[in-house]
C-alpha cells in the first residue's frame, strides 16, 4: 500500500498534477508519525510512510495550503473525506486546487493501547496480516490489530470515501450499525446528577492545551474567541474550574451540525477525555429532530442548523430537563 | 539506608499522611497516572510516569495572587495567600526531580518568587528510581541518572521491599517520623537494582542522542536555519507540549473582574499560543515558525547560555508521547544538532 501510494505521488509530481504532496512521515519508533509536505521525489523516497499508525486527519492542513497556492496532492482515509467535504462546503478549501487520493483504511492503531498491554521500550513495529509484531528492548511481542484499534475506529462509521479523484486500495461501505451512539445512549439513560458527575469528572482533567480545538477540521475560525485577549474568556486557564467545562460545551455547540465525527479531538487529547461523546450527542440529536444527516457526506446538502423550515422543532418540544 | 517491606507500604503512607498531606501517582478513570492526595484505600500507580509532571506542586497551572477591592477612590489590596501546609510527594521520577532544579534557577533567583519559594520550603520530595524506562526516555542525555534520582529521600523498589535513603535534613526528618515501620536497608539490593536499570538505559533508543551543535553560544548559528520551517510545518499551535513539560515555566498574569473587585491570578502560558508575550505594540512572534523556534531555542540554547551549559530539558519524554502530531524536542535535536540525524 505504502509503496503504491509513494509511486503514484512521484508520478503525479513529475507530470505536474501537483507541486507538493501532503502525507505522513516516520518518526523514531514507527508509531510517531508527523504530517508532512513532500516537494520532491527524493523527499518522498526518504520520508513518506503509510501504515496502521498514520492516524492524523490531513484535511485541515489544506486550509493553510490552499492559501499558499499551487496544486496539492492529499491522501485521505475514508473518515477524512467527510472533513474534506465539509471544508469545501464551508468554503475553507478550494476543491480545484486539490488532487485527492482516497486510501483504504482498516482502522488505525493507538499506541496507548499497546502500552496498556504492558508493551514498553518499543523500537520497531511491523504489520503482518491482522497482527502487529512489536520489537521492544524487552523482547518481541505480537498483538492482534483489533485489540489495539484506536477508540474512534472501534465504532468506524464508514470505510467508503465521500470524495476522491482516484482510489488506492479496496473501498468499503458505510457501516450503518457501527454502534457509535451506544455510549451516548448510556449517558442519556443516566440521571442528570450522574451525567453531571460524569462530565465534571472527565473534564476536570482538562489542561486547556487547546489541542482538541486546534486539530478539529470544523474549528477554522480566523481567530477563536478564546484566543481573543479582549473577549474576557481566557484561552489558557481558568479563573475557575467551570471555565474548562464551558470551553468544551461552547466548542461542541459551535461545531454542532458541522462535526463529521472524525474523532481527532479524542485522539489528540493528552488527558484521554472522551470529547467525541459531546459531539456524538449533538449528531444524534440532529438526527432525531431534523432527520438523519451526516456532515461531510454531500458538500451540496443544506445543513440542518443552517436552514429554516416551518415545521422545524420548537424549543421545549425536544423534552429534556426543565431548569 | 532504610528498608520498608512492600507489605507495609500502605501503613507507611498512612503514617506520613497522619501529619502531612501526601500525594502520589494513582491511576485515574482513563487508566493514566496522575498525582492525587492519598487516602486510605488508594493504590499507587504502576505507571512509569504521570501525564502531568510534578512541577504542578510548586508551580500550579493557575493560582490567585491577590485581590483588589474598590471603595470609591480607595483601593484595598488583599493578600489572599493561605497558610501553606507541609506536604510530601511520593514517587517522583529522576527527570521530574531534576526539573525542580531548573525551576529553582528561575524562581529562586532575584527577584525571588515568594509563592513558589513557600511551596518549595513546605514540600518534601520522595523520588522513586525507575525500573522499566520507556523508549521515550532520554534523561541520560542530560546527565540525569534514572537509577539514582535526587530529592529529599530516594526510594528504590527491590524484591518485596522499598529501600529508602535520606538525602537532606527534610528527608531525614521524614524517615525519622515513620522510623517504627523501617528496618536497616540493604545497600547491595539497591546496587543490583541500579545496575539493572542502567543496563536497560544503555539499550534505550534515545540514550545515544547527541547534544553536539546545541547549547551555549549557538544562537547565531541556529536561529536562521531553514529547517525550522519544515519542522514546524505540521505544528498545530496547541499547548500540549508546554503544559505536560516539567521545565516549561512561563506564565501569564490576568485580572478577573468579579463584579465588585478584581482577582489577579496567574496561569501557565505557552509560547505556542498566538497571544504569548502580547504587548501594546502587538506580538513579537507572529508566525508559528517563530513560536515553535522559541520553545526549542529556549530549552536548547538560551537556557544553557544563562545556566553554565545546563539544558532546559530533562528528557522525560512526555512531549514525545503527547504531541498530537508527534513533533518533539528529539526530532529537533536530531535535525539541528550535529549527530544522529
Amino acid at each position: 500500500m505504502q509503496e503504491m501510494m509513494k509511486k503514484r505521488a512521484i508520478e503525479l509530481l513529475a507530470n505536474g498534477t501537483c507541486d507538493r504532496v501532503l502525507g505522513w512521515t516516520n518518526g523514531d519508533f514507527a508509531y510517531d508519525q508527523t504530517p508532512a509536505l513532500f516537494r520532491t521525489e527524493q523527499e518522498l523516497e526518504e520520508g513518506f510512510v503509510y501504515n496502521g499508525f498514520s492516524a492524523a486527519n490531513l484535511s485541515k492542513y489544506l486550509v493553510k495550503e490552499c492559501r499558499a497556492g499551487g496544486k496539492i496532492l492529499v491522501f485521505l482515509k475514508p473518515c477524512d473525506t467527510y472533513s474534506f467535504n465539509q471544508l469545501v462546503a464551508e468554503h475553507r478549501i478550494k476543491r480545484e486546487m486539490i488532487y485527492v487520493i482516497g486510501v483504504a483504511c482498516d482502522g488505525k492503531a493507538d499506541v496507548e493501547k499497546l502500552k496498556e498491554q504492558g508493551i514498553d521500550g518499543i523500537t520497531a513495529i511491523k504489520e503482518e496480516g491482522d497482527t502487529y509484531v512489536v520489537s521492544t528492548i524487552y523482547g518481541d511481542k505480537t498483538v492482534k490489530k483489533e485489540d489495539v484499534l484506536a477508540e474512534r475506529c472501534v465504532n468506524c462509521k464508514s470505510r467508503k470515501h465521500m470524495v476522491y479523484d482516484e482510489l488506492i486500495g479496496e473501498a468499503g461501505d458505510v457501516i450503518a450499525d457501527c454502534g457509535r451512539f451506544d455510549m451516548v445512549e448510556k449517558l442519556e439513560a443516566m440521571t442528570p446528577d450522574e451525567r453531571y458527575e460524569f462530565w465534571r469528572g472527565v473534564l476536570s482533567r482538562c489542561i486547556r492545551c487547546n489541542a482538541c480545538r486546534n486539530v478539529c477540521p470544523a474549528c477554522t475560525c480566523e481567530q477563536c474567541i478564546f484566543d481573543n485577549p479582549k473577549s474576557g474568556v481566557a484561552q489558557k486557564a481558568a479563573a475557575n474550574s467551570f471555565e474548562e467545562n464551558m470551553f468544551h460545551i461552547i466548542r461542541a455547540f459551535h461545531v454542532a451540525g458541522r462535526c463529521t465525527d472524525c474523532g481527532e479531538c479524542s485522539r489528540v487529547c493528552p488527558e484521554n477525555i472522551p470529547l467525541h461523546l459531546l459531539n456524538r450527542k449533538f449528531i444524534k440529536d440532529v438526527n432525531t429532530f431534523y432527520g438523519t444527516y451526516q456532515a461531510g457526506e454531500d458538500p451540496a446538502a443544506k445543513p440542518p442548523l443552517g436552514r429554516y423550515e416551518k415545521n422545524d422543532i420548537e424549543p421545549g418540544e425536544a423534552g429534556g430537563v426543565k431548569a | 539506608m532504610k528498608k520498608l517491606s512492600s507489605a507495609k507500604l500502605n501503613e507507611f503512607f498512612a503514617a506520613i499522611a497522619a501529619s502531612k498531606a501526601l500525594y502520589l501517582p494513582v491511576d485515574n478513570k482513563s487508566g493514566k497516572a496522575e498525582y492525587k492526595k492519598w487516602e486510605a484505600g488508594e493504590e499507587m500507580s504502576k505507571a512509569l510516569n504521570t501525564v502531568r509532571s510534578a512541577k504542578d506542586f510548586f508551580f500550579p497551572q493557575t493560582e490567585n495572587l491577590m485581590e483588589f477591592k474598590m471603595d470609591g477612590k480607595r483601593v484595598e489590596v488583599i493578600d489572599t495567600r493561605a497558610e501553606a501546609e507541609d506536604f510530601v510527594i511520593f514517587g517522583v521520577r529522576a527527570c521530574d526531580a531534576a526539573s525542580f532544579k531548573i525551576l529553582d534557577s528561575v524562581y529562586l533567583v532575584d527577584p525571588v518568587d515568594s509563592y513558589y519559594k513557600t511551596r518549595r520550603e513546605h514540600g518534601v520530595v520522595v523520588t522513586l528510581a525507575c525500573g522499566k524506562p520507556a523508549e521515550t526516555c532520554f534523561c541520560k542525555v542530560f546527565g540525569i541518572d534514572a537509577a539514582d534520582p535526587a530529592g529529599d529521600v530516594t526510594a528504590w523498589e527491590t524484591d518485596g521491599a522499598y529501600m529508602l535513603r535520606a538525602n537532606t535534613e527534610k528527608g531525614e526528618a521524614l524517615l525519622d517520623s515513620v522510623g517504627a515501620l523501617l528496618e536497616e536497608g540493604d545497600e547491595a539490593a539497591v546496587a543490583a537494582a541500579q545496575a539493572k536499570t542502567r543496563e536497560i538505559i544503555e539499550r534505550l533508543p534515545l540514550s545515544s542522542l547527541s547534544t553536539e551543535g546545541l547549547g551555549v553560544g549557538k544562537t547565531a548559528e541556529l536561529f536562521d536555519r531553514p529547517e525550522w520551517k519544515t519542522l514546524s510545518e505540521a505544528c498545530l499551535g496547541c499547548g500540549t507540549c508546554t503544559f505536560v513539560c516539567p521545565t516549561c515555566q512561563c506564565y501569564d498574569v490576568r485580572d478577573f473582574d468579579t463584579g465588585n473587585g478584581i482577582k489577579r491570578f496567574r496561569c501557565w502560558d505557552s509560547c505556542m499560543y498566538s497571544d504569548f508575550t502580547l504587548m501594546a505594540h502587538g506580538n513579537s512572534r507572529n508566525s508559528q515558525v517563530e513560536r515553535f523556534r522559541q520553545r526549542f531555542m529556549h530549552k536548547l540554547v538560551y537556557y544553557p547560555d544563562r545556566n553554565n551549559g545546563t539544558f532546559g530539558c530533562v528528557g522525560c519524554g512526555r512531549c514525545l508521547s503527547r504531541c498530537p502530531i508527534s513533533m518533539n524536542i528529539v526530532k529537533v535535536m536530531k535535525t539541528m544538532g550535529g549527530k544522529n540525524k
